[in-house]
């Protein structure tokens, strides 16, 4: 039976939430080409022997019918002349009906580097495939998904990434399915060397701006560095994290980690924040995964307002400072 | 120490997008244009990179494949540091399929090296901004038999080298290549500048290299049918207060949803 093969997306054997998602969009595909899903993981002896059960047990909740796991002592660490070349020596030898991987950084970049060296078309960040016609209908995002594209693919071999959240992570119905573990030896050559991580720094530990349950972002509105202190202030009592807009990092008045956006961050907080932001569509397209939204402005036309849930309509100066207040007296007072 | 860097033209769009009516190009009757924010400071980069080396014979290479009108982009890029400037003009369906944007990009490549000597380092965009492929430069890397590494928020020029920093969710990876190579660059590696005045008068002189490499009209695997908007959500916006008036309203709603 031919199969989709699905590359899974891992940070030193913990898959990314993007891998599952692919996984997921993977069994769509695979049911549409009456083909079964297949999972490629890549990593060296030491990685499996830690995580290798884990990693099949994912795969295996989320459909794989085969996990080929690509063992070489260059897979230790991500590297994507590593990862590309596993991948080139992967389909070569199992050559799967389609190739498929989650629009993350590693996804997207392994995926580009299977493409180059197969010389292939690459569709990226699709959010819906149909294999029943040939040439296959794919609809992608565009501008960071403020735009959609249909387009068709010919390809001897379909290479697709899948738009992050553009589905959820199901494992299958009816539980794991029974699942076979594949080990090939990839074929790589010392030149995949000259791209493998060598360090990493972490600077950060818990919450991000990307996983953060409430974000309080300032745009051009707040008007200087010094503006943020209420933001702050306000971020800190609920427990959330600071967000800002380009306009606000083109200003020098916080670091470009703070931005949401096309070109930012993505987040997806229970309640987002918005103060003097008018909600370009730039913007927009990084805060739209907020379950609730909560627009401050002094102009009741901003776009960011005629999209939020909630608007408060005045200047965020006076507003953001009177909500800290009125959250501390209400936490003074004991509660009856 | 002689950079390339590759840039786009794109749209400025606003609040929304409109495609036209035939829906093949975003509608672009009522917009200016820019360059991709990845690629702006890949060009500051390469500025900045070149300004900390010693001596001179430095250069920065800006390349863009487009319309015509390219040349609006190239002339900024040279305000802000880019030493010469070219061209491939590549009209319309040139952002339809990236593989072929890549071969053109490639045969550019060969072309500017053959004339001007190699490229100790090219600078792409992690994404163009438009659409957003995640695959040129990678292509163009690879064809070149370079070694590229995407996403990098962080660049030091070390003997022989580069140390590239990659973002992580938690901090970041650190990469070491060897020259020649080549590097996808993310917005908030830098804070581009803004034309002086001089380097703006300066620019509207710069030479620019119209090269003849324009992709043939043989196209990839990937065609584009047509351009939409997404479904929007449908959104009545309920209105607290119109002052600092409204701040116990708020505070109930953050009660409500659990957060406070
Ligand atoms: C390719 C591309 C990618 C981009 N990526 C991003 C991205 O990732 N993230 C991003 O944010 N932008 C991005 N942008 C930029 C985007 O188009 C906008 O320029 C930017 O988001 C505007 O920021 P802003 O809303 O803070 O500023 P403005 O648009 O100037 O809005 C300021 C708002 O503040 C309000 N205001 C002013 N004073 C007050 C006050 N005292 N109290 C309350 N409200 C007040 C105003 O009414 C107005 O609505 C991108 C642009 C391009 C071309
Ligand atoms: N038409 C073009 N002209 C010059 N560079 C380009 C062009 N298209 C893409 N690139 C470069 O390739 C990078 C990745 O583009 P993409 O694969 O479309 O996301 C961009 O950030 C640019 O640096």
């Amino acid at each position: 039976m031919s199969s989709v093969a699905v590359l899974i997306d891992h940070d030193r054997g913990i898959p990314s939430g993007g891998a599952l998602e692919a996984l997921t969009a993977a069994r769509t595909l695979a049911a549409g080409l009456g083909a079964a899903v297949d999972a490629v993981v890549l990593g060296d002896s030491e990685l499996f022997d830690t995580h290798g059960a884990s990693l099949v047990a994912a795969c295996a909740s989320h459909g794989a019918a085969v996990v080929h796991r690509g063992r070489h002592a260059l897979l230790a660490d991500y590297g994507p002349d590593a990862w590309g070349a596993a991948l080139a020596s992967f389909v070569a030898g199992a050559q799967p009906a389609a190739v498929v991987a989650a629009g993350t950084d590693r996804g997207a970049e392994a995926m580009a580097q299977l493409a180059a060296r197969t010389d292939l078309p690459l569709v990226a960040n699709c959010v819906s495939v149909s294999p029943a016609n040939d040439p296959w209908e794919i609809t992608r995002i565009q501008w960071g998904g403020s735009l959609l594209e249909d387009v068709t693919l010919s390809s001897s071999l379909p290479l697709l990434t899948i738009a992050q959240h553009s589905v959820e992570a199901e494992p299958c119905e009816g539980g794991p399915i029974e699942t076979v573990v594949a080990d090939f030896a990839p074929d790589l050559g010392p030149e995949v060397e000259r791209t493998l991580v060598r360090d990493r720094v972490t600077l950060t530990e818990g919450v991000t701006l990307s996983t953060s349950p409430v974000v309080v972002s300032g745009g051009r509105g707040v008007g200087s560095a010094e503006g943020f202190a209420t933001l702050e202030e306000l971020a800190e009592l609920l427990g959330g994290r600071v967000g800002c807009s380009r306009a606000v990092t083109n200003n020098g008045w916080r670091s470009h980690a703070d931005q949401v956006g096309q070109t930012g961050t993505r987040i997806a907080p229970e309640i987002y924040i918005a103060c003097g932001i008018s909600g370009a569509i730039q913007h927009w397209v990084g805060a739209m995964g907020s379950k609730n939204i909560l627009a401050i402005n002094i102009d009741p036309e901003a776009n960011m307002v005629a999209k939020a849930g909630y608007a408060v309509i005045a200047d965020l100066h006076e507003v953001v400072p009177a909500i800290s207040d009125e959250i501390r007296r209400r936490r003074d007072r004991p509660s009856s | 120490m002689r950079i390339l860097v590759c840039v786009k033209r794109v749209p400025a769009v606003g609040s929304r997008i409109n495609v036209t009516a035939d829906g093949q190009q975003v509608d672009t009757a009522h917009l200016g244009f820019t360059t991709s924010p990845h690629e702006e400071c890949a060009v500051e980069e390469a500025a900045q990179i070149t300004e900390r080396l010693d001596g001179d014979g430095h250069a920065v290479v800006v390349l863009t494949l487009g319309p015509e009108e390219s040349t609006e982009q190239l002339r900024y890029a040279a305000s802000v540091g880019g030493t010469e400037l070219a061209l491939v003009v590549a009209e319309g369906g040139l952002d339809w399929d990236p593989q072929r944007t890549a071969t053109a990009i490639t045969a550019a490549v060969r072309e500017l090296e053959s004339s001007g000597g190699k490229f100790d380092l090219i600078l792409f965009g992690n994404e163009s901004a438009d659409g957003g492929n995640f695959q040129v430069g990678i292509r163009v890397a690879y064809a070149l038999g370079r070694p590229i590494v995407n996403g990098i928020k962080g660049i030091d020029v070390t003997e022989g080298g580069i140390v590239a920093r990659r973002e992580t969710d938690a901090g970041y990876e650190v990469y070491e290549l060897e020259t020649p190579c080549a590097l996808g660059v993310k917005e908030g590696i830098n804070l581009p500048r803004y034309p002086t005045m001089k380097g703006r008068l300066a620019s509207r002189k710069a030479q620019i290299a119209a090269l003849d490499c324009a992709p043939d009209a043989v196209s990839g695997g990937q065609a584009r049918q047509r351009l939409h908007r997404p479904p929007e959500r449908a959104s009545t916006t309920v209105v607290l207060g119109d002052s600092a008036a409204a701040a116990p309203a708020v505070v109930d709603l953050l009660d409500e949803l659990g957060v406070l």
